[in-house]
């Protein structure tokens, strides 16, 4: 089954599911996390198949949801049912929730002082880059073709510049478009 | 412990939960909109200083919705907003969990995975925009992102090295910065 994988560990444990989510939410920074989990639960361990994992990242990635919470989610219940995937959310998200609220309130204390203000200041425009930047790798994967490039400007121009309410938006224009490629595909299925 | 507070950081946060289409970025334009705008509970710049926070602190990077229910609500707020958030997915996954794999390929899911890219697309985009009109610093800061962008894009250097040469960036227009024509200028509110 897991033959291939040299390094198999003889089996898991719902502690070591908690130490190893643990561990991956405390050193991953900016993102990354999917390739992390990738070596631990499949290539290092084995304790799952690439197929199924690759399936969970899909899945991950189609439905709504912070894909990693998402995939701890996946991997939590594949190995021990709810309480596996209880204990994967908990070790990803709780260990550096706490960390974040720490370093929140040592920057919120430097910020009083000017010269550490513009510094935040300076991290906080390069990080905009960073949110640029995935804005323009995830539109880069937009088919070219009119629809999509439609909806995809619509739903920019509806949330950045008029600012209307995100729920809706996603409600309205993700239906026509889900519903819009359903007929596509249909028809090419013909 | 403010219950007012909590059920408004619930109320916010448990329907971006199910909107959250191809990761947390996704939803920081409405959280933005939200926090500050409709809410008041912070400035755009403070805003942006907690978005780089959440980009700088290990882990997913939605922790932003944790350390916002920290600064408005302290610990539960922490609790409640973070919670909110994952839940409604969280139950939503663990449901599909057990038909999805049974359905692969089929045209239904086909066309979720189609449709909602550009969907997805279109909140990334407004994600950054909004982020960069809310930048505190002038155009000094809004040029730092422009290249940190580029940079991004052209190279794959590590977000913690890259928010350090922002920081570094401003600080040394910041300290030229009298020698500048005003427009130049490094301007904080």
């Amino acid at each position: 089954m897991t033959a291939s994988s040299p390094h198999t560990s003889p089996r898991p444990t719902l502690l070591g599911l908690f130490l190893i989510f643990s561990r991956i939410g405390l050193t991953s920074f900016g993102g990354g996390l999917s390739g992390w989990l990738l070596r631990e639960f499949v290539q290092d361990r084995g304790w799952i198949s690439e197929e199924d994992f690759l399936n969970g990242l899909a899945i991950s990635q189609a439905l709504p949801g912070i894909n990693v919470k998402n995939m701890a989610i996946w991997i939590g219940h594949r190995l021990f049912g709810w309480r596996g995937a209880a204990l994967a959310v908990a070790g990803v998200l709780v260990p550096p929730a706490f960390v974040i609220v720490v370093l929140g309130s040592v920057v919120g204390a430097l910020i009083l002082h000017p010269l550490t203000q513009v510094l935040i200041a300076g991290a906080a425009a390069a990080a905009t880059g960073l949110s640029l930047s995935m804005g323009v790798v995830t539109a880069r994967r937009v088919r070219r073709q009119g629809l999509p490039l439609l909806l995809m400007a619509a739903t920019f121009l509806a949330i950045g510049i008029l600012r209307l309410p995100l729920v809706w938006v996603v409600l309205i224009g993700g239906s026509l478009s889900v519903f819009c490629e359903y007929v596509a595909i249909r028809r090419g299925a013909r | 412990m403010n219950t007012r507070i909590l059920s408004q950081l619930a109320a916010i946060f448990a329907p971006l939960s199910l909107v959250t289409i191809g990761g947390g970025q996704a939803i920081i334009a409405e959280i933005q909109r939200q926090v500050v705008e409709v809410h008041a509970w912070m400035t755009h710049s403070q805003f942006a200083a907690d978005f780089a926070i959440s980009r700088m602190a290990p882990g997913p990077g939605s922790l932003l919705v944790t350390l916002i229910g920290w600064q408005v609500g302290g610990f539960w707020g922490a609790v409640v907003a973070t919670a909110a958030l994952l839940l409604p997915t969280g139950f939503l996954i663990y449901g599909v969990t057990h038909i999805w794999g049974r359905y692969r390929g089929a045209p239904w899911q086909l066309a979720l995975e189609r449709g909602l890219r550009p969907i997805a697309a279109g909140m990334m985009l407004a994600a950054g925009w909004v982020l960069l009109k809310s930048l505190n610093g002038g155009l000094p800061a809004k040029a730092i992102a422009v290249v940190s962008l580029c940079v991004l894009l052209k190279t794959r250097v590590s977000p913690l090295v890259l928010l350090l040469a922002g920081a570094l960036a401003l600080l040394g227009v910041n300290l030229i910065g009298a020698d500048l024509p005003y427009w130049l200028q490094v301007q904080l509110t």
